[in-house]
């Protein structure tokens, strides 16, 4: 069966909102047949064709969590950054989600189109409980946290951003991962009816980052479903997506539907698309330089009018204590 | 005679004073926005004011410089002479674009720190271009204007001006490696006109018609 509109089927079923074709055109059909059949008998036939081979029955529960935008509460945590947050507006409105345009403005014009319930996550690989999971099986709504982490993206800029979630070895402990998982690899939503910039081959679609297992266990990792008391809006990746704060912005995963447990370093997407310049560790490492410019110091997103400052990277990100030691003994110039 | 420097600069051709105020009109944009945010307010920048005027800038240059590169193409293909006459302010208007986008650079991205810069001109590829295309535009902006002309000889002159070409390449090809992807089309744009402007002149130099009016040679 060729159902062209509907190439999603493995991560959000749509088939609630679109007539499939073949019944459009199969009702018809049975309309110019002249009447033989009654409406009873027409939708009788509906049920066989609306399930096609390969879909996936949407779990319970997967509409059931707040939409973008909805309050959310939170117990705050230790996590801060002297600065405090910077302003809300430049979160939303200064993003990188190329998948929605590849300006910075771009995602918060574009962004709307994203249909983000139901949701829900595919979960395969090493893993003794693979199989589709309602967002609000993986993420515990009511024990959500508020870190306050520094966001560094690779382009030299950064932000303080309030996240609100869950730890991701939380998630990760429900998903039962193999002795044999040494990777997680994460995948993008994509959809080119709700993504415009997705239409464009800028990078290989969907997008994939990953983690080492010790990576996406360590404490700092989050899951994350909002941000400023909110639940995430859709250029920021909703309803669900990780933030990795010693580790430039690209690693992190937006919109995630998929997290498949692996035994080789995944291929990620922006090293597939330009290896010499973005590397599988990523960490952000004001010693180390990008080829085209240096990492030693970053513009401050969010100054009065936009004006931003300078300040200096920290190693890490400012995150070392918490992370030096999972990268003892390697060169991180070589590991980049 | 200061008279008629005046005039050589706001009058004589309507061209002129119109010109001047186009080459203009990015910089007096440019700084109200920058009042503005300064102020608080907000502007068309958004939240990277500082990447937004440093790309500005570049943009603005390059955009220039490539119009710079029109003129005669234009005035030899349309016939219309007096085009040429407004074909120094507008490399004079490329240079003090592409001067600031370099100040902007040292100053609001690299803290003023000269050494700073320098490392970065021996180490980033794109940034050694665009500063050789810089510095090439230097000795094109000192003898612009009608005294080196005289002093120089229209030979001398001529075979110093030619320099455009191979800067307008470099300015280019630095435009072009600060693409994260081909996807981000104005490089590829400036590339394809730059490529344009060039091929012309191939074709009709190839073709043997690239002769100056004789008025020129003189």
């Amino acid at each position: 069966m060729e159902l062209k509109f509907r190439r999603n089927t493995d991560y959000q079923d749509l088939s609630n909102e679109i007539t499939p074709e073949k019944i459009f055109i199969d009702r018809r059909k049975l309309m110019a047949a002249g009447g033989m059949l009654g409406a009873g008998s027409i939708l009788g036939a509906l049920p066989a064709c609306s399930e096609p081979q390969g879909a996936v029955a949407v779990p319970a529960g997967a509409s059931n969590h707040p939409k973008d935008g909805a309050k959310l509460t939170a117990k705050k945590t230790a996590f801060a950054v002297a600065e405090g947050p910077t302003v809300e507006e430049a979160f939303t409105g200064y993003c990188n989600y190329y998948e929605f345009g590849t300006d910075k403005s771009d995602p918060a014009r574009n962004a709307f189109l994203m249909k983000t319930s139901p949701w829900q996550v595919k979960v395969e690989g090493e893993t003794d409980a693979p199989g589709n999971y309602a967002i609000t099986d993986l993420v515990d709504y009511k024990n959500l946290e508020e870190r306050v982490y520094r966001h560094r993206c690779v382009e030299a800029w950064s932000m303080v951003v309030p996240w609100i979630g869950v730890p991701l070895n939380s998630v990760i402990a429900k998903l039962k991962p193999k002795a044999t998982a040494k990777y997680v690899q994460f995948e993008t939503y994509h959809n080119v009816k709700e993504m415009i910039g997705a239409r464009a081959p800028v990078l290989k679609w969907p997008y994939t980052e990953g983690l080492r297992m010790d990576e996406a266990m360590n404490d700092l990792t989050l899951m994350a479903v909002g941000a400023y008391g909110k639940a995430l809006q859709k250029q920021n990746g909703a309803p669900l997506r990780t933030v990795i704060p010693w580790k430039y912005g690209f690693k992190a995963t937006k919109s995630i539907v998929k997290i498949k447990f692996i035994t080789a370093e995944p291929k990620t997407a922006w090293k597939q698309a330009n290896g010499d310049e973005y590397g599988f560790y990523s960490n952000v490492n004001p010693k180390v330089d990008h080829p085209r410019w240096s990492q030693a110091s970053e513009r401050v997103i969010g100054g009065k009018g936009g004006f931003n400052e300078r300040r200096n990277t920290d190693m890490f990100n400012g995150y070392e204590k918490q992370v030096a030691a999972m990268y003892a003994g390697m060169d991180l110039a070589k590991n980049y | 005679m200061a008279h008629s420097a005046f005039l050589r600069t706001f009058g004589k051709h309507w061209m002129k004073p119109v010109t001047l105020a186009l080459l203009l009109a990015p910089f007096i944009y440019l700084a109200v926005l920058w009042i503005i945010m300064l102020n608080g307010g907000s502007t068309p920048m958004g939240w990277d004011p500082v990447k937004w005027t440093h790309h500005y800038l570049g943009d603005t240059a390059i955009r220039i410089l490539l119009a710079t590169l029109a003129v005669t193409p234009v005035r030899d293909i349309t016939g219309w002479a007096p085009i040429a006459l407004i074909r120094r302010r507008i490399g004079l208007a490329a240079f003090f674009y592409a001067l600031l986008h370099m100040l902007a650079y040292l100053g609001l991205d690299r803290g003023w720190s000269l050494v700073k810069l320098w490392e970065d001109v021996v180490i980033r590829t794109y940034i050694t271009l665009g500063m050789i295309a810089l510095v090439l535009m230097v000795p094109l902006a000192l003898t612009s204007t009608n005294g080196m002309i005289r002093r120089l000889g229209r030979k001398t002159w001529d075979r110093i001006h030619w320099l455009i070409y191979p800067l307008a390449i470099l300015a280019v090809t630095h435009n072009m490696l600060m693409q994260k992807t081909l996807w981000q089309m104005q490089p590829t744009v400036h590339a394809a006109i730059l490529a344009v402007l060039l091929g012309w002149r191939l074709v009709r130099w190839s073709v043997g018609k690239l002769k100056r009016p004789a008025e020129a040679t003189a």
